[in-house]
């Protein structure tokens, strides 16, 4: 640490080491006292714990920024095909055809981050900058007043970046920005495991497309993508390749692979058995962060959105760009395929969601 | 929670892991990514937006049917 410059009133013997030398006026404890400014750079440090550094405070603040950042986001999140959108906030279920909204569900938390519908479409899942995730039971009835039947399921000491349902209505996962996963029994609220591993906030998750499987992927700000087995709770598989945080994993349509987008602007494929990265996507001219990525209904494209306003569509098999998707006039949040594989949505800063089929 | 734990402690975790996974098995990228290859063609002739939709399916065809949602 090198001492700061400053503008020396007084010089004199300092209060606390007695060496002559310029001193800083500085008020401790509202006394005014005269300290040489090597006195003063170390009562800064008395105040770090015991292993702390500078440097992992300043990493601390990192995250912290990042943070802020998502804390800007106004949309944020779409399900498909009768879609789900968070608006900031009230959380709103549109019919993709028709272009009706079904339902609207004002949320008293201002940020929502992440939704999810169930499997049997009858309820959904939503979480943000509370800490909470919770479960909104959907009615057909329109005068009912969803907002009250809300039910919070899931607590987090950080917020909440993804939620999914497994395989059934009862059972929902969630990640955090605390570090952790978390699998929640949705009857009860109770936490059914909890998956330690990444070493920062964890901003997304999926799960294994088979019927009968058991993992899921998560990727965070520590730049890694974990897959972990649900019952155990345990670490499977990690990997650490991108150079920035990974804002969205997605598995493969054959769950033996999955893809990650990340703000190093590339997206990359790992493949699970070979237990390695298999492609990076990327291009000298994209330059600005991947937030999202889905894959096609056969798995032969990737879609990603980007922070230029864009979408690019690569051909997986191949490695390179298939087409760039221009529409929107802020950055994309998020996009989704639609479970026939029809089309394809897009939602994004500037709170419109598009539909490209 | 990750944020709480001193850097020690971390790399510790981070240790315990990697020693884990050292002895996870692992198949050549060859053969898997034929599968994937082959798993792809064998549904790519059924992906809609890669083999397109008929005319007289397509909803949005010309003009009409297209917009924007907000």
């Amino acid at each position: 640490m090198c001492d700061q410059t400053f503008v020396a009133a007084t010089f004199g013997p300092c209060d606390s080491c007695s060496k002559p030398s310029p001193l800083m006026n500085i008020y401790i404890k509202n006394e005014a006292t005269n300290y040489c400014s090597l006195c003063v750079e170390m009562m800064a440090c008395q105040g770090l714990q015991k292993g702390e550094t500078l440097e992992s405070l300043k990493r601390e603040s990192e995250t912290l920024k990042k943070k802020l950042e998502e804390e800007r986001n106004k949309l944020n999140d779409v399900e498909c095909n009768v879609s789900v959108i968070l608006c900031w906030p009230i959380l709103i279920v549109w019919d993709a055809f028709t272009l009706n909204k079904e339902h609207g569900v004002p949320l008293p938390c201002t940020w929502v981050l992440a939704c999810a519908y169930a499997p049997s479409g009858c309820a959904i899942a939503c979480g943000g900058l509370d800490n909470k995730c919770s479960v909104i039971p959907l009615s057909l009835d329109k005068n009912e007043n969803l907002a009250a039947k809300k039910k919070s399921v899931a607590m987090h000491t950080n917020y909440v970046s993804g939620c999914s349902f497994t395989n059934s209505d009862m059972q929902l996962l969630t990640s955090s920005g605390d570090g952790t996963c978390a699998l929640w029994d949705v009857e009860s609220g109770q936490l059914l495991q909890s998956f330690h591993g990444h070493t920062a906030d964890v901003l997304s998750l999926d799960l294994a497309p088979s019927e009968t499987g058991n993992t899921f992927v998560s990727g965070g700000c520590d730049m890694k993508a974990n897959v972990w087995d649900m019952r155990s709770g345990q670490n499977i598989q990690s990997f650490e390749s991108h150079e920035s945080d990974i804002n969205c994993v997605k598995y493969y349509p054959s769950g033996d692979a999955f893809a990650s987008a990340s703000d190093d602007a590339t997206c990359r494929f790992y493949d699970l058995r070979a237990d390695r990265e298999v492609a990076v996507y990327q291009k000298d001219s994209i330059i600005f962060g991947a937030s999202t990525c889905d894959f096609s209904l056969s798995g032969r494209l990737l879609f990603a959105g980007y922070n230029d306003y864009a979408i690019n569509v690569w051909d997986v098999l191949k490695g390179t760009r298939a087409t760039i998707l221009f529409g929107h006039e802020n950055r994309v949040s998020r996009v989704r395929v639609s479970p026939d594989g029809t089309a394809l949505c897009s939602a994004s800063w500037d709170s419109t969601l598009r539909v490209w089929a | 929670m990750a944020r709480d734990m001193s850097d020690k402690e971390i790399l510790k975790m981070e240790l315990d892991q990697l020693k884990k996974e050292v002895s996870t098995p692992r198949t050549p990228v060859n053969a898997n990514c034929t599968d994937t290859i082959a798993f792809v063609e064998g549904l790519a002739p059924n992906d809609p937006l890669i083999k397109g939709v008929p005319d007289d399916k397509n909803p949005y065809k010309g003009d009409k049917g297209g917009c924007i949602i907000t």
